[in-house]
Order: structure tokens, then C-alpha cells, then sequence
């Protein structure tokens, strides 16, 4: 069923994750191709969050955790095969609320090269230019870099995590419900920049909104207790789901 | 990450763990020694002796180095200063946490903080100019230096340990509780004592029993104040000498290597033991599942 | 008639009293000490050498003395303690050993000072064969201060949200990179406060000293940390137990100097408490 994982940016294949005594993922395959938008929904606890975080490693903070299977990130597996440090530069990740440091704008931007031991000033200014216009945020704070991050609103606030990622120019970006505490108007803007993004990266999406992942999705998960139920292109799955659990998740009969 | 920064990291981080690991080490290293200076006493003397026996000559020939009247001297002083500070020190807890208006809460608090700052030999000669001239006139005393007198004065050090560790425990208890007992119509004062008191009792069990172990440990004002008596105290208004005191004033004179030497190394085993086990219980108090 | 209300109202007079009489000393000892010894802090008193057996002249040996006492504990706890406190807040798991740890750290912290000083005596004057002398006493007081040190250092630690952490990782950057870029500026001002608490307690301590450093009667300034030295608690000690005769003032004057120092430090620890607390961005 699965491709040979070489043409697709990240494979996946029967990933199970327990913390504890919970089954968090059970036996998930998929495969995430270069340069789409994948959106993940489903209800609360349907193991969307454990998915997306495993990506990077983040999970390996977490105590009492169990994994089975294999991630691929390029065809290498990203236990084997990378340090998390390496990894977490490669693919980034954008928290659910805006999580500012508190820094000015540019620190936060260019806290990541900098550790990567990029000092020179006109390097980072450089960086933080570009990533901040690919967060569309560079025209409304251009004159306030040196303010506090913690100043901005919240949409701002939410750009500005997204352009302190891709200040590393990672290859792939995660997005875990990024929207959630964000208003209209700034939800709309970062959609514009997920979709503006695809371009040169490759994007993960975990959303509480199905018509947010009908908008934006190249292809469509649907998660359900821990399991990967089905995974299509975004038009089908929300026109002519095949499995019964989709379509009435995505009609509101339960979530 | 090149293999430098690797390695640097590694080292930092081995560091880092090994001073973690440094405070057991540290304790480990201070009962070693002990045992190790203390230990030549039992060549000569027996453990039983020591312990109990009645008559602490150290200086003559031979030496007797019964510690049985500086145990007693310790045990004196503590239970007085803990008749004084525990319900003192209990009742200034309740009244910060749960009566005391916001703005003398922290005047209070502040107060308490500063009063543990002041050092014990400072406290001791302020003791030695008021508190040892008063008991001499009020109780009719040959001399203002005894077991009561330094009762007083180490009540007041023991307070700002049982006062905010009792104050943490009360403040502790949740609200439920006493919107519980507020709901059924009990005034303040009724739910402070049918259910916030029994609620943080272990707590503040653990602050009365730091606080003892305050005392217990206390070395300068101890010896400025109590007298020197080492011999069994005849009550509290008489002279005693602590186990504390006893070291402090004595081993300065002594030679090393020598009985003597020893026998003051062996109290401070004493010592070390007495203030561990009253930490342990207390620690257990603090960490027990609350009802 | 007791009712339930006057009931109260006598019960919390009653603890109203308590607390007052339980800080009544602090200002009895604060005046009793200014009454008596303002009268002696003069510029000679400060820093002239003792004379005539203590009698007379000033106190600067005893204030030099703890001075270097009280930097050398404090360039020994510190890093010690601030890496033991990381240890302890970002790597330590839960089990058996940071139990372990934590109970080491509370009877540390319970050890009465005399056995400090027995200990300090036994290993640094004897063992490491030191002799009495600066860096004999300033290591015994060190280990004293340790257990506050790591306290207030890993609850301000501890008190860094962890959303930093996990940006910081998510970010690419190192273990302890985040720990020195996110984690570490923003628990300054408590690894500050747990510092200058620390340092007020080693300045007024005597019994640590007794053994391992203090010296009876030394008119003259350190020149090595191997020298004995005077300090400012044992001098007091000293002045008000062991020498006659000496001008009431001259003790008070002694105690107001040891007490303004301790006093002082523990300001300036609680103010920089408050001022970081109330600016707080999170």
C-alpha cells in the first residue's frame, strides 16, 4: 500500500506511542509528499498532537513514553539516523498558543541561527528580513524590531513564531492548531502565509476546524482514537469520504 | 554539531550531574568524618559510658566523658524554648494566613524574615544585656545565666522557622475545605480550628519539628546564656551546659588526638544524628498524602 | 454570654498578640543595638586596627576578615550549588536518587553549625591539612551555605515556564543551550536573592569559624588565604565573654556593625525579590 518512501518528504510507517499505560497512536502509516499542505483533523484526544510532535522529537521529553516503528524524514529514519538537535532545524514546529520569548522581535527571530553559531549582525538582520516577509509580518513591524515580542497581539505574536522558524529554513513545518486562540482576521492572514509557504516547504496541519482543512489541505487525515482512519486528497475526503466515521465527524454528528 | 561542541557539551553536562549528586556526597563525607575523629574515643571508653554516664570531667585524670548532663542540659532548654515558641509561633502562623489584613500580612511576614537574618550571636548578646539581668531580678537568682534564660532567647530563633513553615501548611489547605464549613454556617474562627488546623496539622507538625531542630542545633547563643554548668541540672532556673555549647567552648583548649578530642567529636555524632533523625520525620510529615 | 462571634473575637485578638510579640525582638534588638552603639561608629572605629587588648582602636581586622571569609564561601557555593541546582530542575528524573538528593540537601541544610565547624576542622584543617585559616574557614562556611543556594537557585529554576524550554528545543538549540539562552536570564534575579541570603547568613556565623579560622587577637590584615584572620561574630562573642573591662560601647558598637551588614544584605536580597516579581513579562 505504502510507496518505497523515496519520493515522499516524510514516511511513516506503523507507528504505535503508549504513555503509560494509554495508547496514544496505534499503528499509523502515511506518507507526507514534499511540498503540500497535509491536514490532520479529528476530535479531541484522537492522537492528531501525539502524531505531529513525534515528527520533530518533541515527544522524547515527555516521561514513560513507548514508540514502535519508523519515521523518515528523505528516506532516513530520524532516530537512527539524526540527532534531535539536527532534526528539530529541519523540521519546525508552531505551538497552538503564540509562545513569545521574552526577547525583542529580532532576538526571537534570530534565536535559532544564532545558536547555530551565526553571529554576524548583518547575516542575522538578513535572515530575520526574509523570514519575517514569509510570515507576512515584516510590513507591520519593520520599525519595531527592538521591541518586546510580548508587546505584539496575538495574531502577531503567533507570525512571529511562525517567521522564528523559518529563520532556519527548515524542509518541513508543523502546525499544531496554530489558530486556535487567534481571531478571524489573523487567522486568515496565517493561512495565507500556510498556503503562500507550501511553495518552498513542506507543511503539517493539525486543526479543531474541518472547513480550515477543506480551505488549506493538499490531502486530508482523519485520526480517531489513536488511528489513522483514512487519508485522501482534501476533495474527497470531504465529498465522498470511504469510511462512515469520516463523513460524520466532518457532518458535526460527533466531535 | 561538530564532534568539538560534542564534547564540550558532554563535559558541561557530566558536570553538572556530578554536582547534583555532590550534596549526598557532602553529607556522606561530614558523617565519615565524624566517625572517623569521634570513633578513637571507643578505644577506651565504652558507648554505654559515654551515653549515660553522669559525670563529664573531661580534664581530669583520667577523663570521664559521660554527656548524660549536656543531654539533659539540651533537653531542658529545647522543651522550654518550644513551650514558648510553638504555640507563639503556631498562633502568629494562623494569624498571618488566615486573619491578618493584606497590608500586616506582609509587614508581618517581613518581620518574621528579618528576625531569622539576625545571627545567633547577636541575639545572644542582647540576651546577655537584657534577658540574663531580668531573670536574675525576677525569679531572685544568684545569676541571670540559666537554662530558662536561654529558653527565651532560643524561642525566638526557632519562631521564624515554625512561623512560615506553618504558615506555608495552613496556606495550603484548599479553599473547598472551608467554603465547605463556611456554607454550613460556622464563623471564621470555627472553621480555622474544626478544619484548617486539622487539614495542615501534618505541616505544621513538620514546622514544630524543624523548629525544635533549630534549637537543638544552636551553638553561640546557647553558650553566652545558659551558664556553664556541665553537671545534671538541678531545674530550669539553674545553669546547664549543652551538648552545642559544650563543644564550642571546649575544644578550643583541647589537644588533638587526644580523649578529650575525641569525646567532643563523639557529641558531635550526637548531634548529627539527633538533628538527621528529626529531619527525617519531619520531611515525612511534609510529604505525606493529604486527607 | 460567649457567643460564637465574641468567641472569635477574643481567639483572634489572642493571635494577634502572638504575632506581635513573635516580632517584638527584632525591633528590641534593632533599638537596643543603635541605642548603645551608635555612639562608637566613628571613621577610626571602622578602620583603625584593635588596640590595648580590644580595648581600644577599631575593628577593621574583624570587618576585612569576614569580608574574605564571606567572598570565599560565597566562590565556592555558588557555582557548586547553581549546577547542582540545574542538575536538579532540567535533568533530574523522578526517582530513587533525587530523592535521595533532596533528602541530603534538607539535612545539610538542618546540620548544626558546631558540627559544621567540627567537620570543617577535621577535613579542611586537617585532612587537606589547610591549618586554620582563610580558606579552611571559607570552605566550612561554603558547605553551610550550599543547601540555600541550591534551594532558592532551583526554585527559580523552576519557575521559568516550560513553554521556553520547549520553544528553545523545538528551535534546534542544544540542552544546554536553552538552559543558558532561555532558561538561565530569567531565574537571575532568585539565584540572585538565594545568594545574598546566603551571604548574610555566612557573615554572621561563629561556630563554622571557631575551629577553622577565627583568631583571638590579630592587629593586622591577611596577607595570604592560608593566614588566620579575625571576624566580625567571633570578635563580638569574644568582646562580650572573654574580655573585662571593655567600654560598653565598644561591644554594641561591634554588634551594630555585623548586625547593619546582615541587615543590609537581607534588603537588598527582598528588594531585588520584589522588583523582579512585580516586572515579570509572563
Amino acid at each position: 500500500m505504502v510507496t518505497a518512501g523515496m519520493t515522499s518528504k516524510i514516511a511513516v510507517r506503523n507507528l504505535s506511542i503508549s504513555f503509560r499505560e494509554t495508547r496514544a497512536l496505534k499503528d499509523v502509516s502515511l506518507e507526507i509528499p514534499s511540498n503540500q499542505i497535509l491536514s490532520i483533523i479529528g476530535p479531541a484526544n484522537s492522537g492528531k498532537t501525539t502524531f505531529l510532535r513525534s515528527l520533530n522529537r518533541l515527544n522524547d521529553l515527555e516521561r514513560d513514553i513507548q514508540r514502535t516503528g519508523n519515521i523518515l524524514l528523505d528516506g532516513k529514519d530520524i532516530y537512527k539516523d539524526f540527532d534531535p538537535v539536527t532534526l528539530r532545524r529541519k523540521v519546525g514546529i508552531i505551538f497552538a498558543l503564540p509562545m513569545p520569548l521574552p526577547m525583542s522581535i529580532f532576538e526571537n527571530v534570530i534565536f535559532g541561527p544564532k545558536r547555530l553559531g551565526n553571529h554576524d549582525r548583518s547575516e542575522l538582520e538578513r535572515i530575520a528580513q526574509k523570514a519575517l516577509r514569509d510570515a507576512y509580518l515584516w510590513d507591520e513591524i519593520k520599525d519595531r524590531l527592538d521591541e518586546m515580542a510580548m508587546k505584539l497581539s496575538g495574531g502577531q505574536q503567533q507570525r512571529l513564531c511562525i517567521a522564528r522558524t523559518l529563520a532556519l529554513k527548515p524542509d518541513v513545518v508543523l502546525f499544531d492548531e496554530p489558530c486556535s486562540g487567534l481571531d478571524p482576521i489573523s487567522t486568515a492572514k496565517v493561512e495565507e502565509a500556510m498556503l503562500k509557504l507550501k511553495k518552498e516547504y513542506t507543511i503539517v496541519l493539525v486543526t479543531n476546524n474541518t472547513k480550515q482543512a477543506a480551505r488549506v489541505g493538499d490531502k486530508t487525515a482523519f485520526f480517531l482514537m489513536g488511528e489513522l482512519i483514512e487519508i485522501d486528497e482534501t476533495g474527497k475526503i470531504f465529498t465522498t469520504p470511504k469510511d462512515k466515521r469520516t463523513e460524520d465527524y466532518i457532518s458535526g454528528r460527533f466531535g | 554539531m561538530t564532534v568539538f561542541q560534542k564534547f564540550r557539551e558532554g563535559l558541561v553536562e557530566w558536570v553538572i550531574r556530578a554536582s547534583g549528586v555532590a550534596s549526598i556526597f557532602i553529607v556522606a563525607l561530614i558523617l565519615i568524618f565524624l566517625l572517623k575523629e569521634g570513633g578513637g574515643l571507643f578505644q577506651t571508653q565504652k558507648l554505654g559510658d559515654f551515653l549515660l554516664g553522669q559525670k563529664w570531667y573531661p580534664i581530669s585524670e583520667p577523663g570521664e566523658f559521660g554527656i548524660l548532663p549536656l543531654i539533659l542540659g539540651s533537653i531542658l532548654v529545647t522543651l522550654g524554648a518550644a513551650a514558648i515558641s510553638v504555640p507563639l509561633g503556631v498562633a502568629a502562623a494562623i494569624y498571618i494566613a488566615e486573619v491578618a489584613p493584606s497590608y500586616l500580612k506582609e509587614l508581618l511576614k517581613s518581620g518574621v524574615e528579618i528576625l531569622a537574618a539576625i545571627p545567633s550571636v547577636v541575639l545572644g548578646f542582647v540576651g546577655l544585656a537584657t534577658i540574663v539581668p531580668w531573670m536574675k531580678i525576677i525569679f531572685h537568682l544568684p545569676t541571670g545565666l540559666t537554662a530558662f534564660s536561654g529558653s527565651v532567647v532560643l524561642a525566638f530563633m526557632a519562631m521564624p522557622t515554625i512561623v512560615s513553615i506553618a504558615e506555608d501548611a495552613l496556606h495550603s489547605v484548599p479553599r473547598s475545605y472551608k467554603e465547605g464549613a463556611y456554607a454550613l454556617g460556622a464563623t471564621h474562627w470555627q472553621t480555622i480550628y474544626r478544619v484548617v488546623l486539622p487539614a495542615a496539622s501534618p505541616g505544621i507538625m513538620a514546622a514544630v519539628m524543624l523548629g525544635i531542630g533549630r534549637v537543638v542545633g544552636e551553638t553561640m547563643a546557647v553558650m553566652m546564656i545558659t551558664g556553664n554548668a556541665a553537671s545534671i541540672p538541678r531545674g530550669i532556673l539553674y545553669p546547664v551546659r549543652t551538648l552545642t555549647a559544650t563543644i564550642a567552648a571546649e575544644m578550643g583548649e583541647t589537644v588533638q588526638g587526644s580523649e578529650h578530642y575525641f569525646a567532643l567529636f563523639s557529641i558531635g555524632i550526637v548531634l548529627f544524628v539527633i538533628t538527621f533523625i528529626i529531619n527525617m520525620t519531619a520531611d515525612m510529615f511534609l510529604h505525606r498524602e493529604p486527607k | 454570654m460567649f457567643t460564637a462571634r465574641s468567641r472569635e473575637n477574643i481567639a483572634f485578638f489572642i493571635l494577634f498578640l502572638s504575632a506581635v510579640i513573635v516580632i517584638l525582638p527584632v525591633g528590641m534588638v534593632v533599638a537596643v543595638i543603635l541605642k548603645n552603639g551608635i555612639a562608637a561608629i566613628n571613621w577610626e572605629f571602622l578602620t583603625a586596627m584593635p588596640r590595648s587588648g580590644m580595648r581600644e582602636g577599631g575593628i577593621l581586622p574583624a570587618i576585612v576578615g569576614t569580608f574574605y571569609l564571606v567572598l570565599g564561601a560565597v566562590l565556592f557555593a555558588l557555582p557548586l550549588g547553581l549546577a547542582a541546582a540545574i542538575y536538579l530542575s532540567e535533568y533530574a528524573k523522578d526517582n530513587w536518587l533525587s530523592r535521595v538528593i533532596r533528602l541530603s540537601i534538607i539535612n545539610l541544610a538542618g546540620v548544626p553549625s558546631v558540627v559544621f565547624g567540627l567537620f570543617g576542622l577535621a577535613l579542611f584543617v586537617g585532612f587537606f591539612h589547610l591549618g586554620t585559616s582563610i580558606l579552611a574557614g571559607s570552605l566550612t562556611l561554603g558547605v553551610m551555605i550550599l543547601p540555600v543556594i541550591i534551594t532558592s537557585s532551583r526554585e527559580a529554576l523552576e519557575s521559568v515556564p516550560k513553554y521556553f524550554r520547549e520553544v528553545s528545543l523545538s528551535l534546534g538549540a542544544t540542552k544546554l543551550q536553552t538552559i543558558r539562552h532561555a532558561v538561565l536570564p530569567h531565574a537571575l534575579p532568585g539565584i540572585l536573592t538565594g545568594t545574598i541570603l546566603g551571604i548574610g547568613r555566612a557573615a554572621g556565623e561563629t561556630a563554622p569559624i571557631l575551629f577553622t579560622v577565627a583568631a583571638f587577637y590579630l592587629p593586622r590584615l591577611p596577607n595570604t588565604p592560608f593566614d588566620q584572620v579575625m571576624a566580625l561574630p567571633y570578635h563580638l562573642y569574644v568582646l562580650s565573654t572573654q574580655v573585662p573591662n571593655v567600654d560598653p560601647k565598644i561591644r554594641y558598637g561591634t554588634a551594630l556593625v555585623l548586625l547593619a551588614i546582615v541587615m543590609i544584605m537581607n534588603v537588598i536580597a527582598v528588594t531585588i525579590r520584589s522588583h523582579f516579581r512585580k516586572k515579570k513579562k509572563w
